[in-house]
Order: structure tokens, then sequence, then C-alpha cells
């Protein structure tokens, strides 16, 4: 890369807005990217044409495609995903992933075209102002009417994405400004006064914090994302073997801990697992690592973990005290702070404690999961297709997956040893998310299996992406779990609106042909005793596959902590 | 229990900033009761003076996501207690040239108010204070026939060292260095 701006540096030192915007992405290291052209961003698109041979890009068949794709590419891959739309619709298309990203903290640059400056704000063709329309559901965005200014606000939103808490980022260009030429020099952000990123860790409050988790008798972990963004696994790993504290996790924090780790209890939150929820309300100190605290594990706040001591290792201020009041919170990045932590923690077992996690893990197993991974009712579960899956990946693919019921069994079923495995909308709870997430996951990560879960309901959400899957040949895997509902809110119907199904099934295409229809190889499985060589083929074929697994219409997934109970109030049934 | 904050923040000079901070109310319903934006002391640093009814708990709350906002340097939080702050009312009254103005006089003066124009049928007249005391001067005025009424939003410094200046200082020489823990 810097011989391609050294080049440009001698060469030719006056170039157009539109390369300028080419050259300050490869100067950041991009290479893929994702996008849509349209009128207002067709100068960067013709510059782009000329950079071919270092910079992929992806035409997605949707810009909400090429959001999530750049979504999944990031979640794989700790490089920031990168999208191209042009103004107007194009832009606003862009919304639900930026919503999406933001709230899942995953870092995004999104460039998009705007008409040019003479004609802002006057309803011109394709024109709307993205910056407001983004600005809940960016980190930061900006718009530039000017091409010398292009490198400058580029620079700065890459590193605003990537640094602290990960974001979205939206760059609005003009037209003009992509036409108008300037003096490239581009030089990578590196801080600015109004932003600080990494706050320095007040070895204090360490000490505090190793106070309470050296005296606890019941000390219990929870783990989000902050572990994976913070590239914290190891430092995570070493502070709980050292402790010896039981640890469960978040959707976002899931695969940071191997699945098989003796101290992984298991999933937080509303389907999350028995134990972890009821201890939840009885543990002493309860340790939270880059996690917020969201309503779907907490439950009811008012009885969430009361009787404990909270200590929250977060990166960001904003989320300490906003959902659960903390005894000792430790700010900045969970590498560090994991760091000094477990160095000022003694060495410890747990071993009454953690017994009490596996005796509860162990009545979830007879009441719920057993019955979900080996069923022997007629009906396919979906439990009983994820453990094919980990049984033939052994728990190293990449798992994507949509929202709903698929979601929340895949998280609770799949097998993960590596981190940055387990790619999903939790936040936000995107339906549509999966399918171009794990095309992108895929371009992110090609050496690894990409299993895509989705539900049916989902699936024809973004079922345009099959397209942009087929055109760039990304080898994934799309399992469809379909129970002809929406599922989730069928199962809420059925729970607490008095079986009343309002709107939730589905009558469904025949998704075998669509698939072959887009060019890629497809079947259906119905019965148990065809779904092991289905998967089997599924993962033998080279190349992108769709397998259609047609499960149990009207199965609920539990356990389930119902809205507004309190976490210990989890039910089995 | 809900009272009246005042919150300061400190700003870089950037298009839509304002937007970014206001919709942080409008996610929580918070009202906005008065929102000032002008420079500060500091060159090139903008001051947002924003006025809501509400707990203190939350108002910190919102205080700490105003202060995440990449261009926003710092964000207090004052009770009326610790401020000095008021607000600039205008009103405009119809005036009958044969009248005495002699009662309108005493009003005017009763209220330390005083007149900035007489605009022939009209005159305009200027009181500086607390919301509380440019509403009574409103509610004096009314049998005078108020023809037009305007409040500014509130300014407000302080009583206090201004911490600010020594943060904005450290921030300018060791940027990536400050200890953000409170």
């Amino acid at each position: 890369m810097e011989t391609v701006i050294k080049e440009i540096d001698q060469e030719k030192k006056v170039i157009s807005g539109a390369e300028a915007t080419i050259l300050s992405l490869l100067a950041e290291g991009v290479d893929l990217l994702f996008g849509y052209p349209g009128g207002a961003i067709m100068p960067i698109y013709d510059s782009l044409y000329g950079y071919q041979d270092k910079l992929k890009h992806v035409l997605t068949r949707h810009e909400q495609g090429a959001i999530h794709a750049a979504q999944g590419y990031a979640r794989v891959s700790r490089k920031p995903g990168v999208v191209f739309a042009t103004s107007g619709p194009g832009a606003t298309n862009l919304i639900t992933g930026l919503a999406d990203a933001k709230i899942d903290s995953t870092p995004l640059v999104c460039i998009t075209g705007q008409v040019a400056s003479s004609l802002l704000g006057t309803d011109a063709f394709q024109e709307t102002d993205i910056i407001s329309l983004s600005m809940q559901a960016t980190k930061w965005n900006i718009q530039v009417t000017k091409a010398e200014e292009i490198p400058e606000a580029i620079a700065k939103a890459f590193y605003i994405s990537t640094s602290g808490r990960p974001g979205p980022v939206l760059v609005d260009i003009t037209k003009d400004a992509q036409f108008a030429e300037l003096e490239f020099k581009y030089k990578k952000c590196k801080g600015f006064r109004s932003y600080n990123p990494q706050p320095k860790v007040d070895e204090d409050k360490i000490k505090k914090a190793a106070d309470l988790i050296n005296e606890a008798k019941k000390p219990f972990v929870l783990f989000g994302q902050g572990v994976i963004l913070g590239a914290a696994e190891k430092e995570f790993k070493a502070f709980i073997e050292k402790t010896g504290i039981p640890s469960a996790w978040t959707i976002l924090g899931l695969s940071a801990l191997p699945t098989d780790h003796p101290l992984n209890v298991g999933m937080l939150g509303m389907h999350g697992n028995y134990g972890p929820n009821k201890l939840t309300n009885e543990c002493d100190v309860l340790i939270a690592v880059g996690m917020r605290f969201d309503d779907r594990v907490t439950g009811n706040l008012n009885t969430y973990a009361k009787q404990a001591k909270v200590v929250h290792l977060e990166i960001d201020a904003a989320e300490i005290d906003k959902n659960v009041k903390t005894e000792v919170a430790v700010i900045g990045n969970a590498k560090e702070s994991l760091q000094l932590l477990t160095a000022q923690c003694q060495a410890n077992e747990h071993t009454d404690w953690l017994e009490k996690f596996n005796a509860l893990s162990q009545i979830e197993y007879n009441k719920v999961i057993s019955q979900e991974l080996n069923p022997e009712k007629p009906g396919l579960t979906m439990g009983e297709v994820i453990r094919r899956v980990n049984e033939k990946t052994d728990g190293n693919a990449v798992v994507v997956t949509d929202v709903g019921q698929h979601q929340m069994v895949a998280c609770r079923y799949a097998k993960f040893n590596k981190t940055k495995s387990n790619i999903t909308s939790g936040g936000l709870g995107t339906m549509g998310f999966c399918l171009p997430a794990a095309l992108g996951a895929k371009l992110g990560a090609p050496d690894r299996e990409v299993v895509a879960v989705i539900g049916d309901g989902g699936f024809q959400m973004t079922i345009q992406e099959l397209g942009t899957i087929f055109q760039s040949q990304a080898a994934v895997k799309i399992i469809i779990l379909n129970n002809e509902f929406l599922g989730m809110v069928r199962q809420w119907q059925q729970l607490f609106f008095d079986k009343r199904y309002s709107s939730t099934e589905l009558v469904n295409p025949d998704f075998v042909a669509i698939a072959k229809g887009f060019g890629i190889e497809a079947s259906s499985v119905e019965s148990r005793t065809d779904l092991d060589q289905s998967i089997q083929q599924m993962f033998a074929h080279d190349g992108p596959y769709l397998l259609e697994v047609m499960v149990e219409k009207e199965d609920n997934v539990f356990p389930m902590v119902p809205t507004g109970a309190s976490v210990d109030q989890i039910r089995l049934e | 229990m809900k009272q009246r904050f005042t919150i300061v923040i400190f700003t870089e000079n950037e298009i839509g900033l304002l937007n970014r901070i206001t919709s942080l109310f409008t996610q929580r319903h918070i009202n906005i009761e008065s929102i000032t934006a002008s420079e500060s002391e500091y060159k090139g640093i903008h001051r947002f003076t924003i006025v809501i009814q509400q707990t203190e708990e939350l108002t910190i709350k919102v205080v700490k996501q105003i202060e995440k906002q990449v261009d926003v340097l710092k964000a207090f939080h004052f009770k009326d207690d610790d401020t000095i702050y008021c607000e600039i009312a205008l009103y405009k009254i119809r005036r009958d040239e044969n009248a005495d103005d002699k009662l309108l006089n005493l009003v005017i003066k009763g209220h330390n108010a005083f007149i900035r124009e007489i605009l022939g049928e009209f005159i305009v007249i200027e009181k500086t204070g607390t919301k509380e005391e440019t509403h009574e001067l409103f509610e004096a005025l009314e049998p005078f026939d108020i023809q037009g009424f305007v409040r500014s939003g509130r300014v407000s410094l302080s009583r206090t060292y201004s911490t600010f200046s020594k943060y904005l200082t450290d921030l300018e020489t060791q940027s990536t260095e400050i200890n953000f823990n409170k």
C-alpha cells in the first residue's frame, strides 16, 4: 500500500476527490469492500475501476445486504467493514445495518455519495439528509463538500470506527467534491483532543476490584463482546483460570471462551442456561467484563443480583451504572484491565460453587437439552441439526445466525473452539442479517467453514443476496430451519397471547428451486434418517450450498425468562 | 425526585453536533426546557447550555452519553443553587399615545426592567432575570395588552472554579493519556 501512495505522491500529486477516496482506503489497508453504485457515487466507482487489482468490490443486491456483509466481515476479521452506497435510497438502505453495528459495536466505515453541494437542501433527485438520518445510528458521521477534506475525513473515520468501543461511521461526500481535484497526501489519524478511546486504567479501582474478588465466596463472571473486541481472550482465560470463577456469556461474548472450558457455565439471559440465570441471584460478587447488562440478559432489574457486589470492567464510561449499579467500575480496555486485575488476584478454586452450576446444568440437560439434541419424538428439532453441525465441524466453524428461535437454539448448542466465530445480530435483533453477514464472514475468513443458520422468515428478508453469493462463489453453507412460522413470535403468542397466531404463519416458496435458480446447489430434508447424510453432503459440496431442514412447526425454545420476570424465575417448560 | 438541572457541554464546533446531542434527550423522552448555544471563553470551543427537569440519576446517565460523543470535550450538570443563571425576556406592549404611562413605568421599574425601544404605538420592554422573574413581569404586564413576548434560553456560569480549563490544558498537552475516571 505504501508504494501505491508513494507513486501517487511522486507522479501525479493532483488527483480527483474520487481517486483520493480510493487511495485513502488503500492507505488504511482495505482490500475488500461491499457496495452498490448509483448516480451520486459514480465518480468514486469510476476511480475504483482503475484499482480493481488492489481493491476488490463485492456488488451486493441491496445496500442492506452490503452493510450486513461488511458487518460479518468485520466480526470475523478484526478489520473494519467498508461500504459504498449512493445518495438517497442507497444511503437510507444502510440505516438498519448502521443501527445494528452501533448497538453491537461493530467497526464500519460507510461512504455515501451525495448530491452536488450546490443542490444540498433543494430536494434534488436522490437527495436525503443522510447526516441527520444516520446520526442516532452512527458513532460519528461527517459530510464532505470539498475534495481536499476527503483524506482527513476518511482517516478520522477509520480511527474512530476501530478505536475505543468500535462502531459504525459514515462519510457523506458530495458529487462535486468527488470530481474536484486536490493535492493528495494521506496521514493516518492518531487522535484528537475531544476523543479519548483508551482511558487509562485506574490502578486504585483494580485494587478494590481484586479485594472484592479475593474475598468472594461465590463470585460469578459475565463476559461480553468486549473480550473479543479488546482482543483479550487470552487475558480473560488467564483471569478466570487463576481465580477459578465460573463464567457465563452474553450472545455477543459467545466464542470468546471455548465451549468445553470447565469454567464456561453457559449462556445468560432470556433463553440462556438454567444455572447462570438462577445463580446470578445467588452470587456474592458479580464481575462483568465487556458487557452492558442488556435487558435480555438481566430480566427485571429490580430483582437482578441485588445481593451481589458488582464489579464492571468496561471501556465505555457511559455503560457504568446505566442499568446495574456497580460497587467498583474499572474503565479501560479489557486486555489491559484484565492483565492488571489478574496480577492482583489470588489463585483460587470455587469447587463447591462451580458444582452448583453443574448440578443445575444436569437438571436442564434432563428436562430440556436431551430432548432437544437427541429427540425421540417424530418431528426434527432445531437442536439436533446444530448437534450434527457440531459433529461435522468439530466446533471449528464460524456460525452465523439470523434472529429468532433458530438463533437462540444455535447460540445455545453450537460448539466453539475459536474466538470470533459467532456472528449474530444481538442488540438490534435484525431479521435478514444472517445471509449477507455469512457472505461477508466467508470473505473475511476464506479458510474457515462458514455456516449460516437461518429461519424461513429472516431468510426471505434478504434472500436476494443469494445472487451475490453465487456471483462471488463464497462457499457459505446455508441451513434454513424451516418451521413455516415466524417461530419466536408464534412462541410468544402461544405462551402469552392465548395462542392467537396473528400473522405468524408463512406459506413459503420452494427454497430449493429458488437456490437452484440462483445457481446454488440445494436440497431439502425432513426425516431424521436422512438428516445426517444431508448435512454431510452439504459440507462435502465444493462451493455454496443451501440445505432446507423441515423442523417441527410448533416447538418452543426453553429455558425462558419471561419478559418482566426475574432471572431466577427462569422456566424450563 | 425530578428537579431542574442545567447541563453545560463544551464541544468542538462541528455541524450537526446539536442534533446529535438533542437526540439523546429525544431517545429518553426528556423535554428540553431551554437550550442555548454560544461560543465559550475558549477559542474554537462551543458551549451548550441545556435545562431539563429530571432526576439526578437519569441526568447523570444522559450527561455520560453526551460526553461519549466524539466531538464533545466535556459535559457537566448543575443544580440551580450551584450556578449563576438568567434569561432575557422581551415584551411588546401596545401603547395608547394619549394614555398616562405612569402606571406602566411603575411596573417596569418595580421589576427592574427597562424600555428597550419605543416604536410609535408599541414599546418594547426588556428584562433579565430568572424564568420566574420574567414570568412575574409578564403577569404584571397583562393588563397592558401584550402583543409579543419572547424569552431566551438560560445562560449560566458555575459558582465554583472551572475545572474545564485545567482539563483542556491537560487534553492538549497529553491528549491520549488523560484519566477519564472520575
